[in-house]
């Protein structure tokens, strides 16, 4: 039965990569998809880059431990110790498309391209982050651990 | 379940009452202007009619006011007198019904329509100085009346319509206007205090547009943010919007000039 989910979603991955390059496709099982979305592992200081950078801008809605910014959103929970909460697969789907966690989330799909609606032109067709992004931004939430 | 039972569930259920009237206060939705989530020193800019830049707008109506234009020959105050006093209640409701048009119209758009249709002169271009300084001056002389545009009869459709706009999640980040401005006013996204994103202070001075504009472009402003396509000023889409939104701020003081960050 899970393996017919699994089959379906990459179906469903495949499909929507059709449309665009940009997609990887992925395999849920329970609140996580557990295989990397690339072959090379994530790059936690690069993933750190791009938490604090306006193109994710997680620091738009989480605090987190990055001082040297000014200001840290207060949209979302602070995400301090993330690392020891989640693994890194529950991490991944939650920033693939955190909708399927939570359908009212206000944290938007970073790794998504279908089932959008009125997408500025610059943007279409385009996921937020990419996979070796998205691993990259894992690999970093990985570090926050509880001291 | 037992009527003794039963009794109990109920005197429980009445004794939680009003402990829940405390951890969720009326107040908490209650309609608030952006003044409020405002920091003292945009408060204080706006304060001060000296300092206010909305101030400079404001004069500029004044002397459009009175300016004739057009074939016919007259000005604003040819047809609603020197202070345009009959027009203070109407300010305060629109959008408004237009019947020859058969939909509602906003008060930008009401401005153009006396221009073309009894001066016979030129729609002034939507969000131009020309037309937010006269705009702005409408909305100052209402200014502290309550918001109250109607949403019966035939504004009915257009309401619901602006009311899926609201909730409907637009753009690259998937996001709607309830979620930011009916889940989170209060808290902040990175340096920036959500208010409720009421338009009872529209048309406002924005310092980061250093100059007044409509609620149209604040609209156009969030779209964005979530990085969707915005509609266009004056488009069928936002003045629905501008429809639910002015409803949901019913009740709330109309504030001109207003500044905000
Ligand atoms: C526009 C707001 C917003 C942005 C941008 C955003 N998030 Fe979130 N995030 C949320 C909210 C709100 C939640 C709370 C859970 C929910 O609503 O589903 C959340 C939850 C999370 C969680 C789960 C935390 C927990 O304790 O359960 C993680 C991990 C997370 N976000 C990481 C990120 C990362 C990494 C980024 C950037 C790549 C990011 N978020 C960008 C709003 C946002
Ligand atoms: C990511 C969060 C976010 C979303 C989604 C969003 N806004 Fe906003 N909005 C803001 C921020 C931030 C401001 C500036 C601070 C404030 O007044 O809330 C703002 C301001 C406003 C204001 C000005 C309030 C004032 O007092 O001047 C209005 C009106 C408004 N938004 C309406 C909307 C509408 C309508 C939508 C949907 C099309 C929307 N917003 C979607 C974040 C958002």
């Amino acid at each position: 039965m899970l393996n017919w989910l699994i089959i379906m979603v990459l179906l469903l991955g495949f499909a929507s990569s059709a449309q665009s390059e940009t997609v990887a496709p992925y395999g849920i099982v329970a609140d996580a998809i557990p295989k990397p979305l690339t072959r090379n592992p994530g790059d936690a200081i690069r993933g750190r880059g791009l938490a604090a950078g306006r193109r994710a801008n997680c620091l738009g809605c989480h605090r987190m431990p990055i001082p040297e910014q000014p200001f840290h959103g207060t949209a979302g929970p602070r995400l301090d110790g993330v690392g020891s909460r989640y693994t890194a697969g529950q991490l991944r789907l939650r920033l693939v498309d955190p909708t399927l966690i939570n359908e009212d989330t206000l944290m938007p799909p970073f790794h998504k391209v279908g089932g959008l609606h009125r997408v500025a032109p610059a943007y279409r067709g385009k996921a937020i982050l990419s996979a070796q992004e998205i691993e990259d931004v894992i690999a970093y939430l990985l570090t926050l651990k509880d001291e | 379940m037992g009527p003794y039972q039963r009794g109990l569930v109920l005197a429980v259920a009445l004794l939680l009452l009003p402990g829940a009237a405390l951890i969720f206060p009326a107040s908490a939705q209650e309609a608030r202007s952006g003044y409020f989530y405002a920091s003292p020193e945009t408060q204080a800019l706006q304060d001060d009619p000296f300092a206010n830049p909305g101030s400079l707008w404001l004069e500029e109506g004044r002397a459009r006011w009175q300016r004739i234009e057009g074939a016919a020959g007259k000005s604003c105050a040819s047809c609603h007198g020197d202070n345009g006093t009959e027009l203070i209640e109407a300010s305060a409701a629109y959008p408004k019904f237009n019947k020859r048009l058969g939909r509602p119209i906003t008060l930008s758009q009401q401005i153009n329509q006396c221009r073309v249709r009894h001066m016979g002169a030129a729609a002034l271009a939507p969000d131009s100085e020309a037309l937010m300084s006269i705009e702005l001056l409408l909305r100052q002389r209402a200014a502290g009346r309550p918001m109250q545009v109607s949403v019966d009869g035939p504004m009915r459709p257009f309401y619901e319509r602006g009311k899926a706009l609201y909730f409907q999640r637009r753009g690259q980040f998937n996001m709607a206007c309830y979620q930011c401005h009916d889940q989170r006013p209060g808290e902040f996204v990175r340096g920036e205090r959500l208010s409720q994103g009421q338009i009872n202070n529209f048309p406002a001075y924005l310092i980061r547009w250093g100059t007044v504009g409509s609620a149209h472009r604040r609209f156009q402003l969030c779209d964005r943010q979530a990085r969707a396509e915005p509609f266009q000023i004056g488009s069928p889409e936002y003045v629905a919007l501008e429809v639910y939104v002015a409803h949901r701020a019913r009740g709330l003081a109309v504030e001109a000039p207003a500044v905000r960050p």
